[in-house]
Parts: structure tokens; C-alpha cells; sequence
């Protein structure tokens, strides 16, 4: 096991914040840049958190954890693991030099998660409160240790997945969950129509699942609990079980699985479980028992776009597209409300990393900082 | 906080309010406005009684399209509003303004949409939370947050309160539940946040917008998560014989790697009343009685109830009784859910109170709490969940004994500067109102006060929603010294303030 170093670099971080704020000044916060190729290409001087980290405080009876945003997952996990215990959302750990990376800080200001995520929650859910260093170089704590905390804003999970520019996360409490004793994952021959019939029949019941995946013409499902129950699920979902099923879903979790391998762009769609089925040529992955959608293919952009449109979903570039793209946002409003919350956290633009870049707005007079090209600043 | 007593006086101004119910009479059905003090009387106060007012006018649109006009009058006319659901909420989030129109959402009670195959509902604002999981049920499903409120409280509210309820140690908050939301912002215009999908793009704003009390906008639609009605649920009730203990099983149960559904405790106080109240043979020399439940498939239901067993066989658990039926969990929780009326039978007021400690400190926060009902010799019961370190001191009192009512809110103060000590919050559920606002300065620092004030200005430039709630100004917590207070009552008074 890797060791796990116990450092406080918050005064060094803060003072680059400081700096930052004069004219010029800009910065792009870097955990263990494992998800460098997400969002749009990033902007700026370069923060490096990976000084700073250690865990402040662990109470597995608590469930909670508290640790420095530049501690690396993999020890996070190591650490829970020896409690029994792990991160619900299973963030992805993606490759750097072949082998897992991330840091705690990225995992939650990316606001990724993993295959279990529709059945445990997301990232945000499971953060119960942070100090951060906002663009004034202040340092501010909000939220706590516990699940239940209503006092001011929920600024913690706001802050969850806004990439960096918000600020700079020091420190995050996060609720953490016993790994269930027995794990299976049952697998099924299927057409994608019948898959999806099944993944919506087999949600709506009440079976210990933690994941749900169909692709290359498979219906994978894992099932998660006591000996018991997940005996006793596993005669409801029959099928073959798949043999080292826990680096299986590591593949899909991590995106090392053979289809992520694949050259060529990958894209992803967000929309209800059971939403219909597209037909565009190329290769599909449906997780989360329907509502994630991962594409690979030669469909033009317009194509997904024009399904993702009819299926109310999302459609983003998660990997190997165009990055100077914005996330496209359907309201003006909610464009003006970015720009604003943006400015509100950090008014100077000191972390204008251009790495969360929303759709400029129609209307003029709306620009701010945040909106405009990343590249002008 | 300061306790109100007495007969609430209506202070508004008289003709403000006739120029406003005629004006508003023109954008909805002339009996959609409350002008008259005996229709506003009933809307004073919510849940809290102790903080009262008689409102500037009560408006109760019946669909969105009058919500719209109200707002959009109002920003036009520089008028505020207060958003009121159920008026069940506990920290004067609702509580009414001489200078503000009480915008009240209960008409508009439509469940829009079930998606059973997305295990979603489409709901307004009005919709009691009780209704939506009636609703569903015919499909197999639920939804899981669950206050005690549960009958009257509005998912309009649980959103503006990110309200929790027993079962939110296993499914989470409101906040956990529901994907998206449609608010008018303070201009009167509709804004949507969330997705169909579990995630949708740019700023997490929905996770903003639940727990802001009203704050930045007013929600007219919720799509919420449906979850399939567990197979199985069994509840287990058990005694200990000191408070030490019943901590310890606490901890120990979730240390195995169990999640209950539920996780409620009695302290010793609370036993006694319920069981002078509904007699159910409860063992009066316990210090404390937990409820577990458990929920799940049927096997995975009996392998963690034998687990729990164990756990706490470990820390002198004794009379344990077992339901398994809905008709038996019912009559075992009957004890739990009648401690408020009991209470009723023992005192003229209670005040109830919500706080959290990390569950580790329960022991020494419920040991300490005795010792502060002692000092300041007023009864203190505890009925609380237990499985996520909420309290719910109920701080029985009479409000027409003076002497009672002040040592009340000094208890209580001390009570939750008792919890921040602990490393806990001043709020859990019940939110911070207009009741925690002077304490929210001993846990805010004056840079994070005007974060969240830079935030609000966002949604509310010209702090016209809710005004003077849940966020205290920086100055105001400068007045009161932002040190330690005692009900707005600085230390050392004879000081000058900067
Ligand atoms: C006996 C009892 C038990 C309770 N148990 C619990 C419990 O277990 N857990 C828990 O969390 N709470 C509990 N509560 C507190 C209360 O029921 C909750 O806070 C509830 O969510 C309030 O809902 P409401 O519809 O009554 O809202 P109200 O009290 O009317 O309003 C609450 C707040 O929400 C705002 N608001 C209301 N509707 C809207 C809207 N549509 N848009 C924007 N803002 C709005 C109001 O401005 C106010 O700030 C309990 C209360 C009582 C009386």
C-alpha cells in the first residue's frame, strides 16, 4: 500500500490565490490531472493541490470522513477499505501512466460518478461540507460532518462539479458506506430492446442492485447485500455469473474496459432510464440502468443532438471531441445565472480556467468574465 | 430566539393593505385575497407559535399562471413576499411580515405525472408529501423522504427546507430525491433547473435552490424519485439500561455495515410521558429505548435483523420487542409518534427544538442536556433520529410564567451552542427561519455571511423573497458582537458596539 502522506499546504495555496488576484492573474486548479481531457481545454497558471493532502479525521461509526483535497482516491480508498468501508458514488479513478489517479478534490469538483451512482447517489450527495478558498482568497467552511445540516445555502454540493471555478476546495467532508458483505454479477445474451425492458422491469422491484449495464450485446447487473439477499435476488435476475467480476466493473468505472479502449470520441447522454432507444448507427452503452448513454461512432453531432432533444437528455463530449464546445444551456437565464454566481464566487476571474465554459447568451449585455472566451482574458 | 406571549396585535398599515387586496383582486378571483383580521389571523404564525405577526395580506392563487401574476406584480410594484406552503415548518420560515404579502401555495395540490417506468411524480408545490406516496402505491412505489409532517406538509416546503424525516438515514433528504425543479424567480419568470436524467449540465443549482427557504425563488413544480416499496420491513424496539450504552449500539449497528431505514431514540424523559400517556408497558427504568427499523428484500431483511441483534445484545439491550406486520410496526411506533401529544398532557408549552451532534457525541450531548434542564430546573424530553445525530429537545414549559419563558430561551441557546461545540449545527431539519437567525452568527464567520449574501444577490437582487430569513446579515451578527449571544443579548451590554 501506497503511504499516506500528511501535509497542510492550505497557507502556500491560499497566498497563490492572493497573488492571483492582481491584474493577469489566472489559474487552473490541478489535482492529479487524470481528468485533464474532460471539459474544455483549460486556461491559466497551473494550481497543483497534490501538496496538500492527508486525512484530517475518520470515524467509520460516524460514517464520515474528512481529508485534504489533494489526497489521492486510491489511498482514500485503501484507508475506508480496512474499515470495511467505501465511497458509495465510486468515483472514477482514470489512468494517468497506466495506473488509477485522482485526487479527492477532483473527484468532487469534477462531480463524477460511478456505475452504483443511481442506486447509492452522485458525488454531491455524498459531500457533507468543505473548506474552500473563493476568488477573494478568503477561506470559508460550509456545511459539516453530518447528512443532516440546513443552516445557510447548500454551498458544499453546489460546489460539487463546478469544475474549480467556484474556487479552490481545501478540505471536504464526506459520507462514506459499509461495502455490502456479498457481491454477484449476473450477465445476459440480449437485443438492446429487450435489455432495456428488462432494466426498467427489474428497477422498479425491490432487489439489492448496484449496477445495470448493457452493451456489445450484454446485460450485466450487479447485485449487492447480505449472503442472503442477494442469493435470493439472484434467483429473480437468473443468468451466467461472470467470473472477476470486481475488475469489471472497475473497467467500466474507471473507463479502462475493453469498449473505452476503442479510439474515436466519446459521448454521453443524461436522460430518464427508460427513454427510448436511439437508432444511430454505431456503438452504444447503456449504464445506470438506462439513464447514462455513452456513445462511440461517426453520427454526425446534429444526429445525437436531435435524439438527446427528443428524449429531453443531455448530450455532452465527454472525451476526444471538440473542447472550445460550451455546455450548451437551453434558458438565457440560466446562462445569466452562471455568469453571476460565477462572479459572486470569485469576481476577479482568478479561476477562469475556461474548463466549464456555458453557452454565450443571445441576448447581449449579459457577458461577464466567466462567459466570455476563456483565451481574451 | 425571543418568545412571543400574549395576543398578536395586527401592526400592518391599513391602507397599504386595501390598496393591495384591490389591486391583486384585479389578477385573481376576488376570494383568493385575505384582507379581513379574521382570515389573516389564522396565518400569524407556522409551526413555531412562539414568533407571531398578522400578515400585510394573504393571497391564495389556485394555479401557476396567478402565481406568475402575484410575483410579476409584485417585482413590478416593489413589493416582498413570503412563500407559504402548509405553515407546518418549525423555525418561522413562513412566519407572516406587516410589510410583506404572504404568498400561500396549497391550491395549487395537483400530482401532474406519474412515470412509474421512470419511477418518477410530477408534482405542485401544494401537494402534501403523504399524498405522493398514495399515490404511487398502487405502483409499487414511494417516496422517501418522510417528516413527521408527513400529512400536512407540503413538497413546496420540504424542497424550501430540504426536510428529512425518519427514513433519511438509509434514503437521504429531500435533496437526494428530486431532479427537477420549476421556480419564478423574483421577476416573476419561469426558470427550470435539473434534467429528466440524474445529472444535467453546468452549476449543481437544484442542490442551491432545496434548503433555501424561500429565499431565491418560488417553486412551483418538483419532479421527485420514486423508490419500489421494500419487500420487507420489520421494526425492533429495545431498552438500555443507560445512555452510555444505547450510543454505543447506535454506533455499532452502523459500524457492522448496517444502514436501518429508521433509527430513533427515547431518552428516559420521553419514555415516561408516552408511557403515562398511552400506556404500553414501556420499561420506565430504561434511559433510553431505540427503534430500529429495517427494510429490504425478505432475506436480506432476516440476515441484518439477526446482525442487529447481536450488535446490540452487546451493549445490554433488553425487552426486545419485534413487529413485523404494517398493523404491529404501527402499534410499536405508536409510542415514538405519540410523544408530541403526550406532551401536551404534561405541560401548556413545549418548545421543540432541532440540532445536530455527530453520533459519536449523543451520549455526552444527552448527559449534558439533563444537566442544563437541571441548572435551569425546566423538564427536557428527547425524541429524536437517533441514526443521524439529530436532536429534538422538547423544552416543556409555561408561557404564562415569565421567569419560565426567559430560562426557556436561554436553555435553548445553550443547547445549541452545546451542539456547535460538539461539532455539530444549530440546525438539522427544521431550517433557521426567522427563530436561529441571531444564532446562525455564532456559526457563520462574517466572510461566509456575505458569500452567502453575494449568492442570494443573484437570485434576489433587490431582497424582495422571504426578506429578513434563514441568512442573518453580516451587520446584524456585527450588532449582536458576533460572539457568543444569549438572545440577542450581547455580553457585557454596557459596551459600545462599532
Ligand atoms: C409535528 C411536526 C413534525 C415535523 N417533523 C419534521 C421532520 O421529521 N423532518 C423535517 O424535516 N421537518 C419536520 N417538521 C417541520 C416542517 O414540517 C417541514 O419543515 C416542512 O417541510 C414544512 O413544509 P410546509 O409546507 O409546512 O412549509 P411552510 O412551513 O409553509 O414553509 C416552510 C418554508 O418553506 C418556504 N416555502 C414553502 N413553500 C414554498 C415554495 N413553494 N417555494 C419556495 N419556498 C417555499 C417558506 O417560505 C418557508 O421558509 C415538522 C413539523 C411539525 C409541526
Amino acid at each position: 500500500m501506497s503511504e499516506m502522506v500528511d501535509r497542510d499546504d492550505s497557507q502556500q495555496l491560499v497566498e497563490r490565490v492572493e497573488q492571483a488576484r492582481e491584474p493577469g492573474g489566472r489559474l487552473t486548479i490541478i489535482g492529479q490531472g487524470s481528468k485533464h481531457f474532460m471539459g474544455c481545454e483549460p486556461q491559466g497558471e497551473s494550481l497543483d493541490t497534490t501538496d496538500h493532502c492527508g486525512v484530517i479525521e475518520y470515524e467509520p461509526g460516524d460514517l464520515v470522513l474528512t481529508a485534504r483535497s489533494g489526497t489521492p482516491l486510491v489511498q482514500i480508498e485503501q484507508l475506508l477499505a480496512q474499515q470495511g468501508q467505501c465511497l458509495g458514488f465510486e468515483p472514477p479513478r482514470f489512468a494517468l501512466n497506466g495506473s488509477a489517479a485522482g485526487t479527492l478534490g477532483g473527484a468532487i469538483a469534477s462531480g463524477l460518478s460511478g456505475p452504483r451512482r443511481p442506486w447509492a447517489g452522485a458525488a454531491r450527495d455524498f459531500v457533507l461540507g468543505m473548506t474552500m478558498v473563493n476568488g477573494e482568497a478568503q477561506r470559508l467552511h460550509f456545511g459539516g460532518q453530518l447528512i443532516k445540516n440546513v443552516a445557510g445555502f447548500d454551498l458544499p454540493r453546489l460546489i460539487a462539479g463546478s469544475m474549480g471555478t467556484f474556487g479552490l476546495i481545501l478540505d471536504i467532508s464526506i459520507r462514506v458506506l459499509p461495502v455490502r458483505p456479498a457481491a454477484v454479477t449476473l450477465q445476459h445474451v440480449l437485443p438492446a430492446s429487450e435489455a432495456l425492458a428488462k432494466m426498467i422491469e427489474w428497477q422498479r422491484q425491490p432487489l439489492p442492485l448496484s449496477g445495470l449495464v448493457y452493451g456489445q450485446g450484454v446485460l450485466s447487473v450487479r447485485l449487492s447485500g447480505t449472503a442472503e439477499g442477494v442469493l435470493s435476488a439472484r434467483e429473480i435476475i437468473g443468468g451466467d455469473e461472470l467470473n472477476d467480476a470486481a475488475s469489471w466493473w472497475d473497467g467500466l468505472r474507471d473507463q479502462t474496459g475493453a469498449w473505452f479502449a476503442e479510439p474515436g470520441a466519446v459521448r454521453r447522454i443524461s436522460c430518464a432510464a427508460a427513454a427510448e432507444l436511439p437508432e444511430i448507427g454505431g456503438e452504444w452503452v447503456l449504464d445506470w440502468g438506462g439513464a447514462q448513454r455513452w456513445y462511440r461512432g461517426d453520427a454526425p453531432l446534429a444526429m445525437l443532438e436531435a435524439y438527446a432533444r427528443k428524449i429531453d437528455g443531455q448530450l455532452s463530449c465527454f472525451r476526444g471531441a471538440d473542447r472550445k464546445k460550451p455546455i450548451p444551456l437551453a434558458d438565457p437565464r440560466l446562462v445569466e445565472i452562471h455568469g453571476q454566481l460565477k462572479s459572486a464566487f470569485d469576481p476577479h476571474g482568478v479561476f477562469d480556467s475556461g474548463r466549464l465554459l456555458v453557452q454565450p447568451p443571445l441576448a447581449a449585455g449579459l457577458q461577464s468574465s466567466f462567459l466570455s472566451d476563456p483565451a481574451a482574458k | 430566539m425571543t418568545i412571543i406571549t400574549g395576543a398578536t396585535v395586527d401592526r400592518a398599515d391599513p391602507q397599504q393593505r386595501q390598496k393591495l387586496a384591490a389591486e391583486l383582486r384585479e389578477l385573481l378571483p376576488s376570494h383568493c385575497v385575505l384582507d379581513q383580521l379574521e382570515q389573516l389571523k389564522p396565518f400569524e404564525c407556522d409551526a413555531l407559535t412562539a414568533i407571531r405577526e398578522i400578515p400585510l395580506l394573504v393571497v391564495l392563487p389556485e394555479n401557476r399562471d396567478q402565481v406568475q401574476a402575484v410575483m410579476r406584480y409584485a417585482y413590478q410594484n416593489s413589493v416582498s413576499l413570503i412563500p407559504r406552503g402548509a405553515g407546518t415548518g418549525l423555525s418561522g420560515g413562513a412566519s407572516p411580515s406587516t410589510d410583506a404579502v404572504l404568498l400561500v401555495l396549497t391550491k395549487l395540490n395537483d400530482i401532474l405525472e406519474i412515470d412509474a417506468d421512470n419511477r418518477i411524480a410530477i408534482v405542485e408545490p401544494g401537494v402534501r408529501n403523504l399524498a405522493i406516496s398514495e399515490a404511487v402505491a398502487g405502483h409499487g412505489l414511494f417516496y422517501a423522504p418522510d417528516p413527521s409532517s408527513q400529512v400536512a406538509s407540503s413538497i413546496g416546503g420540504n424542497v424550501a427546507e430540504n426536510s428529512g424525516g425518519v427514513h433519511c438515514v438509509k434514503y437521504g433528504l429531500t435533496t437526494h430525491n428530486i431532479r427537477r425543479l420549476r421556480y419564478f424567480d423574483h421577476t416573476g419568470e419561469l426558470v427550470t433547473l435539473g434534467a429528466s436524467g440524474l445529472d444535467a449540465p453546468g452549476y449543481d443549482l437544484m442542490a442551491l435552490m432545496t434548503g433555501s427557504e424561500g429565499m431565491l425563488g418560488v417553486v412551483v413544480e418538483v419532479t421527485v424519485n420514486l423508490l419500489p416499496l421494500p419487500e420487507s420491513v420489520v421494526l425492533l424496539q429495545a431498552a438500555f439500561p443507560d445512555m452510555e450504552q444505547a450510543g454505543l449500539g447506535v454506533m455499532n449497528i452502523i459500524a457492522a455495515g448496517i444502514i436501518p431505514a429508521g433509527l430513533e431514540m427515547m431518552d428516559q424523559t420521553a419514555i415516561e410521558v408516552v408511557e403515562n400517556y398511552i400506556h404500553m408497558d414501556l420499561p420506565l427504568d430504561a434511559e433510553a429505548i431505540l427503534l430500529i427499523e429495517l427494510d429490504g428484500t425478505e432475506a436480506e431483511v432476516e440476515s441484518q435483523l439477526g446482525s442487529v441483534k447481536a450488535e446490540i445484545g452487546k451493549f445490554g439491550a433488553y425487552d426486545l420487542r419485534l413487529a413485523r406486520s404494517a398493523e404491529d410496526r404501527i402499534k410499536l411506533w405508536s409510542g415514538r409518534k405519540s410523544a408530541f401529544p403526550a406532551m401536551g398532557q404534561v405541560t401548556t408549552d413545549f418548545y421543540i427544538m432541532d440540532a445536530t451532534v455527530p453520533r459519536r457525541h449523543l451520549p455526552y450531548a444527552l448527559r449534558h442536556i439533563v444537566e442544563l434542564s437541571d441548572q435551569y430546573s425546566l423538564r427536557v424530553a428527547n425524541v429524536f433520529h437517533a441514526g443521524d445525530g439529530n436532536l429534538h429537545p422538547l423544552v416543556l414549559y409555561d408561557a404564562s410564567d415569565p421567569g419560565q419563558v426567559e430560562r426557556t430561551e436561554k436553555l435553548a441557546d445553550d443547547i445549541l451552542t452545546l451542539c456547535l461545540s460538539l461539532g455539530g449545527t444549530i440546525s438539522g431539519e427544521h431550517g433557521i427561519g426567522q427563530e436561529k437567525l441571531d444564532k446562525s452568527c455564532d456559526q457563520f464567520s462574517t466572510v461566509e455571511l456575505e458569500q452567502f449574501e453575494r449568492v442570494k444577490r443573484v437570485f434576489d437582487p433587490l431582497g424582495r423573497l422571504n426578506p429578513g430569513k434563514a441568512i442573518p446579515t453580516p451587520h446584524r451578527c456585527a450588532e449582536l458582537g458576533g460572539l457568543h449571544v444569549h438572545q440577542g443579548k450581547v455580553p457585557f451590554p454596557e459596551l459600545e458596539r462599532f
